[in-house]
């Protein structure tokens, strides 16, 4: 058979237009997305510094508009410092690993009723499967540097973000047992007759997940890895150049994914109270900007935790918290 | 999958382009505060951190396991709810255990 016949054969041709749909879908979604972290970071040291009472940043433009991108070019230009006695392999992997995982993540998220890059049935599996490979970003990073502040963090980052694995596992049994069904689009639908979405049944299950949000991206009140008064920069203090600012970017990225799982899971997705004409996607970007600034708020208010207190608040109480609204969502069902 | 994957090599590729790069040996050196690293920094840790890590094993699996039983929950009913309820029951056991032997205290 002759190579064209074989190429453009319906079936070749249907496969091609559709990965190609897929390819630019995800590169809308990973464009706006760096938009989006880009002006998060702007947006998170002006909420803190009114709420401090400070500016922020106000030099670079108007109001310190063009903060966000000096900062990256700056970081674009820096030194790319490898400590001598680091672990060269695992020192270059570690941050692409941490980048990858929050990024993949997102791609089975629906942005409104249709657009998601992919539409698989273990939606929810597949997200707490990349989130948990984030640890291996954070404890490869810790490892490789050499260095003690580096260790410290490493260690105390992956003992948390694996204690927190479990609550934020459980917590999400509930909304799978109200909706019967992993498919983040399914889940958004179950939700549709419910006016608060999964949050008003399923709100134990939602402060449950809440909190294991924080600790799991490292946020204030449980941002011990990075505790800089004790650890300099905790995991990535050996870091320097474009390697800290994926870091940085894969913070920011793992708090909007935890956002936008939050909104699919509990919040009812892309429904809104009432519907918004010609922007499908309106409600979903509302609730994410909430949420964003819910994370700065509570970093702005609550202080930091120790890590006796972390790890007996998620071992002694978010888990038999957990436990116990599977139980009772499951009474309420069968009764 | 593919451009998360791009997007992390291709930055740090184009980074690489333009940087400077200048080292010596005392930049090379490992953060300590600008003091010379005294000893080895992979120091011997606490044994709670395996405690913690052979624990989430445990609760990692059983959570896991309850994801398909919560999936088909509105199809099997009654029964495998009470037989699920036996399951955490049980599984509580070895909690209050672990609990009781002090795995989750970090403060003495």
């Amino acid at each position: 058979m002759n190579v064209f016949a074989e190429i453009f054969r319906p079936g070749i041709m249907d496969f091609l237009i559709q990965t190609g749909i897929v390819l630019v879908k995800a590169v809308i979604v990973v464009g706006v997305l760096m938009l989006h972290v880009t002006y998060a970071t702007y947006f998170e040291r002006k909420s803190i510094g009114h709420m401090q009472v400070r500016l922020g940043p106000m030099a670079v433009g108007p109001h310190g508009l063009l903060q966000p991108i000096a900062d990256f070019i700056k970081l674009f230009f820096k030194e790319d410092i490898i400590p001598a006695q680091a672990d060269k392999p695992i020192f270059f992997v570690a941050p692409v690993i941490s980048i990858f995982a929050g990024m993949t993540a997102i791609s089975v998220i629906p942005f409104f009723n249709g657009f998601v890059i992919a539409n698989i049935n273990i939606g929810l599996l597949f997200v707490l499967a990349m989130s948990s490979l984030g640890a291996y970003g954070i404890i490869m990073a810790g490892w490789s540097s050499n260095s003690k502040y580096s260790f410290l963090g490493g260690l105390r980052s992956s003992a948390q973000v694996v204690s927190y694995e479990i609550a934020m596992g459980l917590s999400l049994v509930g909304v799978m047992m109200m909706a019967g069904s992993l498919n983040l689009t399914d889940i958004v639908k179950a939700q549709e007759q419910y006016p608060l979405g999964f949050f008003w049944p399923q709100a134990l299950g939602f402060f449950v997940f809440l909190v294991a949000a924080f600790a799991e991206t490292n946020r204030t009140p449980f941002d011990l890895p990075e505790a800089e008064s004790e650890l300099v920069a905790g995991y990535f203090t050996e870091y320097s150049g474009m390697r800290f600012a994926l870091f940085y970017v894969a913070e920011y990225i793992g708090m909007i994914m935890m956002s936008l799982i939050a909104i699919t899971c509990f919040l009812g997705g892309w429904n809104g109270p009432f519907a918004i004409p010609y922007v499908p996607f309106a409600w979903l970007l509302i609730k994410l900007y909430c949420f964003i600034f819910l994370f700065y708020w509570v970093r702005a208010t609550v202080p930091r935790y120790r890590y006796d207190q972390l790890m007996s608040l998620g071992w002694k109480i978010l888990i038999p918290l957990a436990l116990l609204n599977i139980v009772v969502t499951g009474l309420v069902k069968v009764l | 999958m593919i451009i998360a994957l791009a997007f992390g090599l291709g930055s740090l590729l184009v980074g690489m382009l333009v940087r400077p790069r200048r080292p010596y040996r005392e930049k090379l050196l490992p953060y300590e505060s600008g003091n010379p690293p005294i000893g080895e920094p992979r120091v011997r840790f606490s044994v709670k951190f395996y405690i913690i890590a052979m624990l989430f094993v445990v609760f990692d699996v059983e959570a896991i396991f309850l994801y398909p039983w919560a999936v088909t929950f509105d199809k099997i009913g009654l029964y495998a709810f009470v037989e699920m309820v036996l399951f955490i029951i049980i599984l509580l056991v070895g909690y209050i255990y672990a609990w009781k032997k002090d795995a989750f205290r970090w403060d003495e």
